[in-house]
């Protein structure tokens, strides 16, 4: 029998041991490599886009080019209504979905629905733009909040759909089963029993994939478009925190700028609100936890 | 005891099959509208680029021209671009997210996993536009200043570190896409790591094995498919960035040696020209460009999918 590799010399033993520590430092080194972005963004965020922040920025329009001060009111309306718009869409097909893909969809069926969902998922958000602007704005002639809404609510689908199915699979199946040896319908089973029980997992899923579209801005360059004054017409263009916050970016102006880090502090501490709460909610002892 | 009876509201409507069928049509009608929207993605992008792949044919793939004066329009500059800055992205974010991920199955202590987990979650939540915006006013600066000229200093003699340093340029864009790929790189390569059976470690801890050891033998060569699944995920997102990559790349047409030149990708293009495309044939090679940008992020995100369902499924079924 051969001895084990692993047991030669005193100094050859050493040397394993230092690679190892080495080894070991080195990954610790990358996990701080890997999460020091955020802290440098939400430093930068703080010392450059606090300042800016004050009663003005959440209550007044953008000012022209050249005058100071002004703010974002338009925008957060503006995004908040886009939001909603989305949720429209996106929430309802996807829990359908997720429950087409946890309670009634074949194996076969389903990993074809899940796979269509991933691919989905993967599609560049800026071509969800390209799609919706031949599909609302092209034939209405005019860039439009509903338009920018659509191409948030597709975005979700996928994602609502996905994180419903998890839930729901949770459900234990004996619930389902004493509801119906009850005589109650089906489709009641699902709507009053499996729903109720899972929606905390439901509206976390609906949260972040919230979250997750109300960032985005790709997919509004050529549907909402943007606005400098507010939206009284939903057939109109409207403003977004991202898209201010990008054609403030690129503008040639400080104040501009510091309008921007404003405008990036409020959409990132809105998000990372949403999310973190969601978190801590979900922690809960629940079993439909997600 | 007697059983509850199931309260009347929930009963009322009797035997009838109809609602039943009703609602699981609906189920399935909100189900197949992903299949509906994949079909409805693909077709639209054709029906925008019909001109342009009438007009330019497969040429347009391979074309390096981009002018819409004379329109004249070939994608090769922007392809190019796409590729360089993820391949630069992949580079750094896989050996950077498989460490993490290392870490946070082999070595971090319990307790800080969870916390280290969400900050990771936290970044991967962080909107592409804000970190276009910290890349223009501080990462690009920054990496003009400092990073560039040390590698011009050192590595210059290479063509890729060559020519005048402008900031926004192919390397600034691969560094801000690796940041934003991280999260998936380290979140699914942790996936397949706490796939690796314990048995694997207790194996060779048992035979004397130091960490790195195990980490090496029985953890890192049981997880190398589908930590290469992982890798071709990220590629999947990189290709596809657009904000972030548009703010700091550079965005000309141009294929240069050196990653200190600015570039353009596929996805920037159409973010920066789409709303002032003034020519039909321009419009049309735009959604041309979209659709060539469809079919890569589409095709690598399938190959990822499949790759990484095969090394979960096989891995699960080895634990059991």
């Amino acid at each position: 029998m051969n001895p084990s590799p692993f047991l030669p010399s005193a100094a050859r033993q050493r040397w394993r041991r230092t690679k190892s520590r080495a080894v070991t430092v080195l990954l610790c080194g990358c996990a701080v490599v890997v999460m020091a972005p955020l802290f440098l963004v939400i430093y930068y965020l703080l010392v450059e886009g606090a300042s800016a922040i004050d009663w003005h920025f959440f209550t007044q329009l953008p000012k022209p080019t050249g005058e100071a001060g002004g703010g974002m009111a338009n925008a957060i309306v503006g995004s908040l209504t886009l939001l909603a718009m989305a949720a429209v869409i996106g929430v309802p097909l996807g829990i359908l979905g997720g429950i087409y893909l946890a309670e009634y969809g074949g194996q076969r069926s389903n990993e074809w629905l899940r796979f269509a969902a991933d691919v989905l998922n993967g599609v560049p958000s800026i071509v969800w733009g390209m799609v919706v602007y031949l599909m609302l704005v092209v034939p209405f002639k005019t860039f439009s909040a509903y338009a920018g809404g659509v191409a948030l609510g597709l975005m979700m689908i996928p994602l609502v759909m996905r994180t419903t199915e998890e839930v729901l699979i949770l459900v234990p199946q004996s619930y389902r089963e004493a509801a119906l040896a009850l005589g109650i319908a089906r489709w009641k089973v699902i709507v009053v029993i499996v729903l109720k029980t899972a929606l905390k997992g439901i509206v976390t899923g609906v949260l972040i994939a919230l979250a997750r579209v109300a960032g985005e801005t790709a997919p509004l360059l050529f549907t909402a478009l943007g606005n400098n004054f507010w939206n009284h017409n939903l057939k109109e263009p409207i403003a977004a925190l991202p898209l201010q916050i990008f054609a403030y970016a690129i503008s040639p102006y400080d104040d501009w700028h510091r309008q921007a880090w404003a405008g990036a502090l409020v959409l990132l501490g809105l998000i990372l609100a949403i999310n973190l709460s969601v978190r801590f909610l979900s922690r809960e002892r629940n079993p439909a936890k997600p | 005891m007697t059983s509850a009876p199931a309260p009347s509201h929930l009963l009322s409507g009797g035997p009838s099959r109809v609602p039943d069928a009703a609602f699981k049509w609906l189920a399935l009608a909100g189900a197949a509208v992903v299949v509906a929207l994949i079909v409805l993605v693909g077709a639209e992008l054709y029906a925008g680029a019909r001109l342009a792949i009438a007009k330019f044919g497969p040429a347009f793939l391979v074309h390096s021209k981009w002018d819409p004066v004379t329109d004249e329009f070939g994608a090769l500059p922007f392809i190019f671009g796409t590729f360089v800055s993820s391949l630069i992205a992949l580079v750094i974010a896989v050996p950077l997210g498989v460490a993490a991920a290392l870490y946070l199955t082999e070595i971090a202590p319990f307790w800080l996993r969870q916390p280290v987990v969400t900050v990771i979650e936290m970044l991967a939540a962080v909107p592409s536009v804000i970190f276009g915006l910290w890349g223009i006013f501080v990462l690009v600066p920054w990496l003009r200043d400092h990073l560039f000229v040390w590698l011009k200093h050192t590595l210059g003699f290479l063509p890729l570190f060559q020519g005048p340093l402008y900031g926004v340029s192919m390397l600034a864009g691969g560094i801000i896409i690796a940041i934003m790929i991280l999260p998936i790189i380290t979140s699914v390569s942790r996936e397949i790591l706490r796939s690796v059976p314990n048995l694997q470690r207790e194996a060779a801890y048992g035979l004397g094995a130091t960490r790195w050891e195990v980490i090496r033998i029985a953890v890192l060569s049981y997880a190398s498919r589908g930590i290469f699944g992982a890798a071709i995920l990220g590629l999947g997102r990189a290709l596809g960035e657009t904000m972030a990559v548009t703010m700091v790349i550079g965005n000309r047409p141009e294929i240069s040696a050196s990653l200190f030149a600015p570039g353009y990708t596929l996805a920037s293009v159409i973010a920066n020209e789409f709303a002032e495309a003034t020519s039909d044939l321009y419009l049309n090679s735009l959604f041309e460009l979209g659709l060539v940008l469809l079919a890569l992020t589409v095709l690598i995100n399938v190959l990822a999918q499949a790759m990484l369902k095969t090394v979960m499924s096989g891995a699960s079924g080895k634990v059991q």
